[in-house]
């Protein structure tokens, strides 16, 4: 994941989720990174979920389907 | 050494519990949910493994559903302090731990009506006197699973089918059935499970939980604290979402790693496998202590309506006297008196002298139950050539 151009990030209410999220994701042979929340999408001190553009639709399915609630999905 | 007293910890635990607590200690370490770096991340891993292994063991979809408290009293203090308002009506039986009584009679004293179904002096609860008590204002009904004192079991999936007819929560307080006896929040119909990690799930003191079913609005349970949660952290006011909402201050990662092991040992070995064994040892024990004269054992004569723990005592001789002798002469780790729960020994008409009360586990062994007979049966002896 070295292009961070590439990528999009999907925030979360709790880090709880945000785990939930990376553990289920890695289950599904996606390539995703827990990192800290950029400082320009919100003032909040957790973590957030990086992920290749070209898995959008794969992540978004997943999220709905595991009932993982989130915040928003931002492109970096 | 024999250790018969897991009803209130168990010990030994599984040996990759003590491991994965002394790994985490100098490889992890760190807070988890709070920083984002590799430490943290891992430590919250760990934290989630934690609650994926018990949505397994209990049958639940949601492992955020999950709130890790200390203990099994802290979970059933949530769960009533949280639920019930002035006005509300709880249900509960004669066999109730102190965690339970406790927090309701001070409730009591808030407005909240609490009507305690007798139980028979087997322990035995008939889920018709609790539907003959069910009325508008009842919020909940708040049961013990599986009796610390007598080893009785609650008939929780009747009572849940009532509880979903009538529109009223339940709430099971599983501190004694939790790792050892098959619980199912979905066939069993519960709608908040109060747990402990110290006992038969064979995690360290200080790990525990309040499952949150599907029926329980998340607005309307109120936390007992609030505090950082790592998350929200923009805001001054406690967030709404779960786990956080219940979980303010930094978690015992350590323990619930242990816990971890603990969980995933019972799904390792199979919970049919633990109860079948445990069975077992507490069919030995009751047999070798009735051929003792003058012994008396409380409780339900039938083997599989019990956990592994049996109440006894011994005509004209004081429990304490006998836990003593026990101990100092034969080795034997025992619990004596009330068992923090005054109402089951008024139940069972043992209060206020209390009961000897031994507790096994998974790793006891049949030899130490002989030997464990061989002792009473020698203590009583030794009192009749005085």
């Amino acid at each position: 994941m070295e292009k961070r151009e590439d990528c999009s990030v999907v925030l979360f209410y709790s880090t709880s989720a945000a785990i939930k999220a990376e553990s289920f994701a890695q289950r599904s042979n996606l390539e995703v990174k827990l990192i800290p929340v950029p400082r320009n999408l919100s003032s909040d001190c957790g973590i957030c979920l990086l992920f290749r553009n070209q898995d959008k639709i794969k992540i978004e399915n997943l999220l709905h389907h595991e009932k993982i609630e989130y915040d928003s999905i931002y492109p970096i | 050494m024999i250790y018969l007293d897991n009803a209130a910890t168990s010990y030994p635990k599984p040996k990759k519990v003590g491991l994965a607590m002394l790994d985490f200690l100098e490889k992890i370490g760190a807070s988890p949910g709070r920083s984002a770096h590799r430490l943290s991340q891992e430590a919250g891993r760990l934290v989630y493994q934690t609650r994926e292994n018990l949505a397994k063991l209990f049958n639940i979809d949601d492992p955020l559903r999950i709130v890790f408290t200390m203990n099994v009293t802290e979970a059933l203090n949530l769960a009533l302090q949280g639920l019930l308002v002035s006005g509300e009506q709880v249900i509960t039986s004669s066999m109730e731990h102190n965690s339970v009584m406790r927090p309701l009679r001070e409730l009591e004293r808030n407005g909240i009506e609490v009507e305690v179904i007798p139980c028979s002096p087997q322990g035995k609860l008939d889920p018709e006197d609790i539907k003959k008590r069910i009325r508008k204002n009842t919020k909940l009904i708040v049961l013990n699973h599986g009796s610390n004192v007598i080893g009785s079991i609650s008939p929780i999936s009747e009572v849940g089918d009532l509880a979903r007819e009538y529109g009223v929560l339940f709430l099971v307080d599983a501190a004694q059935t939790a790792g050892c006896y098959p619980l199912d929040m979905k066939r069993d119909k519960i709608d908040l499970l109060a747990f402990t990690g110290h006992k038969a799930l064979f995690g360290p003191p200080g790990t525990g939980g309040l499952i949150l079913g599907e029926r329980v609005e998340v607005k309307k349970l109120i936390p007992l604290k609030r505090g950082g949660t790592g998350s929200w952290s923009e805001f001054e006011e406690q967030p709404d979402f779960l786990p956080d909402k219940y979980e303010s201050g930094t978690l015992n990662a350590v323990g619930l790693v242990g816990l971890n092991e603990g969980v995933k040992f019972i799904l390792q070995e199979g919970l049919e496998k633990i109860r079948k064994y445990e069975l077992q040892l507490t069919q030995r024990l009751i047999d070798g202590l009735k051929e003792i004269p003058g012994i008396i054992i409380y409780g339900e004569d039938q083997i599989k309506n019990r956990i592994a723990v049996v109440s006894f005592n011994i005509r004209n001789r004081l429990p304490s006297e006998i836990g003593l002798k026990l101990d100092e002469e034969y080795g034997i780790m025992c619990r004596v008196g009330l068992h923090c729960t005054p109402v089951t020994h008024k139940t069972i008409g043992t209060f206020p002298g209390g009961t000897i009360r031994f507790s096994l586990s998974y790793f006891n062994k049949i030899e130490e139950i002989e030997q464990t007979v061989e002792g009473v049966k020698k203590i009583i002896e030794e009192e009749k050539q005085i």
